[in-house]
């Protein structure tokens, strides 16, 4: 008798479920994996934020071809391998129909050969390095790429630090970083600079002061760090320790809160190249900042949020206009994307799949991030 | 110069390794294994530093020398605990297996740890900030820089080292524990406290390893509860190339293993191999002296 009970409870468990999974049948199905947790925590969390408040407005205002769109979200804790499983997840067991993500170019990069061969689009968020979209055509990005950054702040260091002689830092473990790193010498070189130390670190160490007091060895006017905010914090506060006190700049990777919080004034007089600045903007980039700081306790958008937030907008308007959720014609729709507004600008998407965007400098200053300069490509 | 200031660098580096080096040396002495969660004990002290330090702010005013001594104190007596539970929960009922289940159950011990605090309710994963224990200042002396807490930590920790050898060399209890390092059979058989020399050296190892995880977080203030697994790494080989259940050996190499990496990062080229560099003179190091720079070779008993 006890045994029959069980098998009934059980049974009734299961239809529950089947019950569930029956009424989001109707839903278009969209997976994204983010670095919710871990060291770069800050970056998944704000794209996430970004990407939530999209769906959210699009399902607010009636959806897609008449449907909700749901948001599947794994973490993939900043660590790597951890990407492939759970795209894998999102695809086979979750049934997306399209991906979105990463901030990181390698994790972006383990998942989009997965995407690639299962015909499912991904659109990356704010992931930089060239080789993300050349993984193949499913594989789209809403932001500029490394090329484009590299020579900004290249040209820069050149026009506005005046820098002659510059040390570059790079973190080896990092495909952002390596690719970064290329092409901000090669633009550097160019404009008549010179790289006078090329140092590495890899990605989580927390002594750099014997790179750094070889790099103070070899007196750079300016040292370019290609590298994450947690890095950069520590490595702009040993600089400062061994009496390095030239200014340090960096990329995208840069901006994070954390980077004031843990780098506290020694991060003070740094400059970083990035996407968007809440202080410039258009009517839909200022009525993006009014929603997600009603949305998210008055928090303040920063360009890892705004990327998350254009990532979904391109694939709602992607799937709009493709009139299904298969992927082939989601895909053909992504690629023919023309003058989208997006929060971070007018989004066209050239015949690498990249989008053409262009960049803000910002300085660290009083805690604070304070707009620089447009470079435009 | 740079020369100087990157030995400067690697002792103020390689002073933390062999306060984390002693811990391991100390366990391998009393019960010959390696106490894997031993650095995963140096992360649970930079976080109780870390939750330590809003009290001591109240209680002692901002950044005061007495706060950051109530932290040490406390965040030490703490681990100290930790360390006692650990060994009496995971390795004490093992103690008359053999030695490998007992390693075993020391890595597993570790990742229990290390994945229990990435859990969101506990510390979570992220990079949190550590908090400033102390006013530091840059200090330039002839072309020499270093922080003002680099010299703190040198100090502290060649006291450390001081009261250890005291600890171990003059004290009714270091007798004790030499004892049982040297034969834990025949120590018990003259009336040592086995039990309690083994939990002793574990509360000093731990604490130790604390002390050595908030010096560690001064230097580089962003935690997050993988942070021991590389220092507790370098300074296991720093406890293995002095010559492991030495002392001297175990702050000799912690010293020599600082340096070297810190010279290592400095050389354009070579600096992405620095952790490569510190494993082949390991190697180096135990094909010419199999029981490391100051261990003894000691004739296996049959």
């Amino acid at each position: 008798m006890k045994c029959t009970l069980l098998f009934l409870t059980t049974a009734a468990a299961f239809s529950l479920v089947g019950c569930k999974d029956a009424n989001t049948a109707g839903d278009i199905i969209v997976g994204e994996y983010a670095s919710l947790t871990g060291k770069e925590a800050t970056f998944g969390t704000s794209s996430h934020e970004g990407t939530m408040l999209a769906v959210e407005e699009i399902n607010a205002a009636g959806g897609v071809l008449g449907k909700k769109i749901k948001l599947i979200t794994e973490d993939n804790q900043s660590k790597a391998g951890e990407s492939a499983t759970v795209v894998n997840k999102l695809i086979s067991k979750d049934g997306a129909v399209a991906i979105l993500g990463e901030v990181a170019s390698s994790r972006s990069l383990e998942a989009a050969p997965i995407c690639q061969s299962n015909s499912i689009p991904m659109i990356s968020p704010s992931s930089t390095n060239p080789k993300v979209t050349e993984t193949g055509n499913f594989i789209f990005r809403v932001c500029f790429i490394d090329p484009f950054q590299g020579t900004v702040m290249a040209n820069f260091a050149t026009k506005t630090l005046k820098a002659k002689k510059v040390a570059v830092f790079t973190d080896v473990k990092s495909d952002y970083s390596k690719g970064l790193a290329k092409f901000f010498k090669e633009g550097f070189v160019k404009a008549g600079g010179q790289i006078v130390s090329e140092l590495d670190f890899n990605g989580g160490d927390k002594d750099f002061k014997g790179q750094l007091t070889t790099i103070k060895g070899a007196s750079p006017d300016a040292v370019f760090v290609p590298g994450y905010y947690t890095d950069a914090a520590l490595i702009c506060i040993q600089a400062k320790e061994i009496g390095l006190n030239v200014p340090l700049f960096g990329g995208d990777g840069w901006e994070s809160e954390k980077l004031t919080e843990i780098g506290k004034d020694a991060v003070e007089g740094t400059y970083f190249s990035t996407h968007y600045a809440p202080d410039v903007a258009s009517d839909l980039s200022k009525k993006f900042v009014a929603a997600y700081k009603a949305r998210y306790n008055g928090k303040l958008p920063d360009a890892m949020a705004a990327l998350g937030y254009d990532s979904a907008m391109m694939l709602a308007d992607g799937i709009k206009r493709a009139g299904s959720s298969d992927g082939a014609k989601v895909r053909d729709a992504l690629a023919a994307t023309k003058d989208l507004d997006a929060v971070t600008g007018k989004l066209t998407i050239n015949e690498k799949r990249d989008a053409v965007k262009s960049a803000v400098i910002l300085k660290v200053e009083g805690g604070k991030f304070k707009f620089v300069e447009t470079v435009n490509p | 110069m740079e020369i100087l200031q990157q030995l400067t660098n690697g002792l103020a580096l390689g002073s933390i390794y062999a306060l984390i080096a002693l811990g391991y040396t100390m366990v391998y002495g009393v019960l010959r294994f390696i106490n894997f969660a031993h650095s995963d004990v140096l992360m649970l002290g930079a976080y109780s530093a870390f939750f330590l330090a809003p009290v001591a702010e109240r209680m002692f005013g901002p950044q005061s020398i007495a706060g950051a001594l109530f932290i040490i104190v406390v965040a030490a007596t703490i681990c100290a605990v930790v360390g006692v539970l650990i060994e009496f929960l995971a390795y004490r009922p093992l103690r008359s297996r053999p030695k490998l289940t007992v390693l075993i159950t020391a890595i597993g011990v570790s990742l229990f740890i290390e994945f229990t605090c990435q859990h969101k309710s506990v510390f979570g994963a992220d990079t949190k900030s550590f908090p400033k224990l102390l006013a530091s200042r840059d200090v330039a002396i002839g072309g020499l820089h270093f922080s003002s807490n680099d010299l703190i930590v040198l100090v502290l920790t060649a006291v450390l080292l001081a009261g250890m050898w005291f600890l171990v060399q003059r004290t009714k209890m270091g007798m004790a524990i030499r004892a049982v390092s040297f034969n834990e059979k025949a120590a018990a058989l003259m009336g040592v406290n086995v039990n309690r020399v083994i939990s002793y050296t574990f509360a000093i190892g731990s604490a130790l390893a604390a002390i050595a995880g908030i010096f560690y977080s001064m230097r580089a203030p962003g935690i997050d509860p993988l942070m021991g697994i590389q220092p507790g790494l370098r300074a296991f080989i720093a406890a293995v190339v002095g010559g492991i259940g030495n002392l001297p050996g175990a702050a000799l190499g912690g010293l020599l293993l600082g340096v070297i990496e810190t010279v290592a990062g400095g050389i354009p080229g070579v600096s992405n191999y620095r952790d490569g560099i510190a494993f082949a003179i390991l190697i180096l190091v135990l094909l010419f002296r199999p029981a490391g720079l100051l261990g003894k070779s000691m004739v296996e008993k049959v």
